[in-house]
């Protein structure tokens, strides 16, 4: 069974367009704006990343990117293109054949992102039957094939194996060969290695992009750790309190942060040979703490951490101003 | 795994019940029906007869035998009705939420207020006595211990990652509750099936002795009993070796359920009793 692609804009325009997407959040009789004005495209096999500190806004953008925005928090506006596709207004039963099969996601815990009653070759074979019609049978050897390629050893035992007989970094493959069963367009793969060693981190990374960039696999990659999507990705959105500040091409980033937030992260990341002897000698931090939904400040809402702030900054939201490349920054003072 | 002591003593006296009901034809020494003779009426028990023998004279030890198949059979039957009603009722509501919880656990709290005694007596008044209505009506009215237990696991669980993932990798809502909600709420429903067991078979018996449930002169426990009392003076091994079966198998499937209770759920989901 493969679902006809609705082709018009596809096959040339960017494969996910999200434009000034608006996530609502219900309090008490009030309404809060978790996510605004938040605009970012990528395209066909392109690795793209979003950043930010916790609490800014990035998991429940990747959410209504799957339609899976629960209350309290719903759509507040905005469009989502797939493939030239609208999809911010389609039904469940739509998005559900999106999901897994057009648009997969891995997720932070692979302790608990697999069920735990059943063998993990029967949870990736699940996807070819649930979304290619395959048989049981087949759908277990390619099943086989899939741990094959996420490289875990032994795929024919490992096919019978339970979650909890698995290491943290072994599930985490499991998760990407279900994730990337049915071949996506785009994985989204929310803060993939946060809660694996640092010594599995880099492997796990690097299978990610490796199988990606074989099948065509356009990647959203989001992560708190700058250098981690910075390393990974073609272009990088940093996200601060429900709106994205600033997006460069990821090398440029280093180069030239034009938002003093992205330069209080890349000035707090340690650093190693050239970008040690660029800057300055000292790890800094960047002083307060993320404001919470409820307390956003009016204007730029970085203005109570910033380094640079004047009255405007404190008052007026900033526009957002072009970059060489395609870049943007939203920032009083940039440059 | 531990099994303890309850899960030990508990299966044993269910499988031993199991065992009879199932062998009955071959263990038992007469006819549970036809093989009266008032010349052995209210005989205390003997070589020949090893419970004695009732009013009419029948050998009780073999209608106590072909008993356990009537009372086991409306246990298990109706309980697994009242199972699947319960869980399909409480896993929908859960997992859905909104008016279709709404409305369950309003009928839920309807079947709780209302005895199910009282229920199934009314269900019975109306369906006559018989086999059949006694599945009908205990399958019926015992699934809200069953519902509270699936409604509870299917909010709780359908938080936990891999529910999300499902989601996520786009499994539909009845894929999600079969392979991902179920399976992982086994062990409370199974719990809480055994309990309610216990609870179907003493229904039953309470129905056969008000005597709309399995009509003399067929043997089950509680129409047994129901015979048995005018005798309960004078021949006391009349009532007492039913009532020891009804004991002793209830007892059985109460210790099995506390023993299951503690190996799938040590925080122990509660239940009155
Ligand atoms: N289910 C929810 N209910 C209420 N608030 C939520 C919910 N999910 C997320 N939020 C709020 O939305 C904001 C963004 O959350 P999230 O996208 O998870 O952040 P991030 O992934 O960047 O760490 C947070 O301030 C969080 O408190
Ligand atoms: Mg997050």
């Amino acid at each position: 069974m493969t679902g006809a692609r609705v082709t018009g804009a596809g096959g040339n325009g960017p494969l996910l367009k999200v434009e000034n997407l608006r996530i609502a959040l219900q309090g008490d009789g009030v309404t809060f704006n978790a996510v605004e004005n938040v605009s970012f495209e990528i395209g066909r096999g392109e690795a793209f990343g979003l950043v930010g500190e916790s609490g800014c806004g990035k998991s429940i953008t990747a959410l209504s990117v799957m339609g899976l925005l629960r209350r309290p928090l719903s759509l507040g506006g905005g469009r989502i293109v797939l493939d030239g596709e609208e999809i911010q207004d389609a039904s469940a039963a739509e998005m559900r054949r999106l999901r897994g099969k057009r648009v997969a996601m891995i997720f932070q815990e692979p302790m608990t992102a697999l069920n735990p009653l059943s063998p993990v070759g029967r949870q990736i074979a699940e996807m070819f039957v649930l979304h290619q019609g395959a048989s049981w049978r087949e759908a277990m050897d390619r099943a086989e094939e899939a741990l094959r390629q996420v490289r875990v050893p032994s795929p024919e035992r490992r096919i019978r194996d339970y979650p909890h007989q698995l290491s943290g970094g072994m599930r985490q493959r499991v998760m990407i060969a279900i994730a990337l069963a049915c071949g996506p367009d785009l994985l989204i793969a929310d803060e993939p290695t946060t809660a694996l060693d640092v010594t599995v981190q880099a492997e796990i990374i690097d299978l990610m992009a490796e199988l990606c960039a074989a099948k065509g696999t356009a990647i959203l990659m989001i992560s708190h750790d700058l250098g981690l999507v910075a390393n990974m990705c073609n272009r990088v959105a940093v996200m601060y309190a429900g709106r994205i500040i600033e997006s460069q091409v990821a090398d440029a980033i280093f180069a030239t942060p034009s938002h003093p937030y992205t330069r209080g992260l890349i000035d707090s990341l340690p650093r190693l040979g050239e970008r040690a002897r660029r800057g300055r000698q000292r790890l800094t931090e960047i002083s307060g703490v993320v404001p919470s939904i409820q307390a956003y400040p009016a204007g730029c809402r970085f203005n109570p951490r910033c380094p640079a702030v004047t009255d405007i900054c404190r008052t007026t939201v900033p526009e957002a101003t072009s970059l060489p490349a395609d870049g943007i920054v939203r920032c009083h003072h940039h440059g | 795994m531990r099994l303890g002591a309850n899960t030990w003593i508990g299966g044993g006296l269910f499988a031993v019940a199991l065992a009879v009901a199932v062998t009955a034809p071959w263990i038992a020494l007469t006819d549970p029906v036809m093989d009266a003779n008032l010349l052995n009426a209210e005989l205390p028990p003997s070589m020949e007869f090893p419970f004695g023998t009732d009013a009419q004279g029948r050998d009780i030890y073999s209608r106590v035998v072909y008993g356990a198949q009537i009372s086991l059979t409306v246990g298990v039957v109706s309980q697994i009705a009242n199972s699947i009603i319960g869980v399909t009722l409480g896993l929908t509501a859960g997992y859905w939420g909104g008016w279709w919880d709404d409305f369950v656990n309003g009928l839920t709290n309807v079947m709780l207020a209302i005895p199910s005694l009282i229920f199934a007596l009314a269900i019975m008044a109306i369906l006559g006595p018989g086999l059949v209505s006694l599945l009908i009506a205990l399958g019926l009215t015992n699934w809200s211990y069953s519902c509270r237990i699936a409604r509870a696991q299917a909010l709780s669980l359908k938080s936990q990652g891999y529910v999300q993932a499902a989601r996520i990798l786009g499994y539909g809502p009845f894929r999600i509750m079969f392979t991902q909600l179920l399976p992982n709420m086994l062990g409370p429903i199974i719990v809480i099936a055994t309990l309610g067991m216990g609870g179907t078979i003493l229904a039953e018996a309470a129905l056969s002795f008000l005597g709309l449930g399995i009509r003399p002169p067929f043997p089950s426990w509680g129409s047994m009993l129901s015979d048995a009392r005018e005798t309960i003076a004078i021949a006391p091994w009349v009532s007492i070796f039913p009532g020891l079966a009804i004991f002793l198998t209830v007892l059985g499937l109460n210790l099995l359920g506390d023993g299951l209770r503690d190996i799938f759920d040590p925080q122990a989901t509660t239940r009155r009793a």
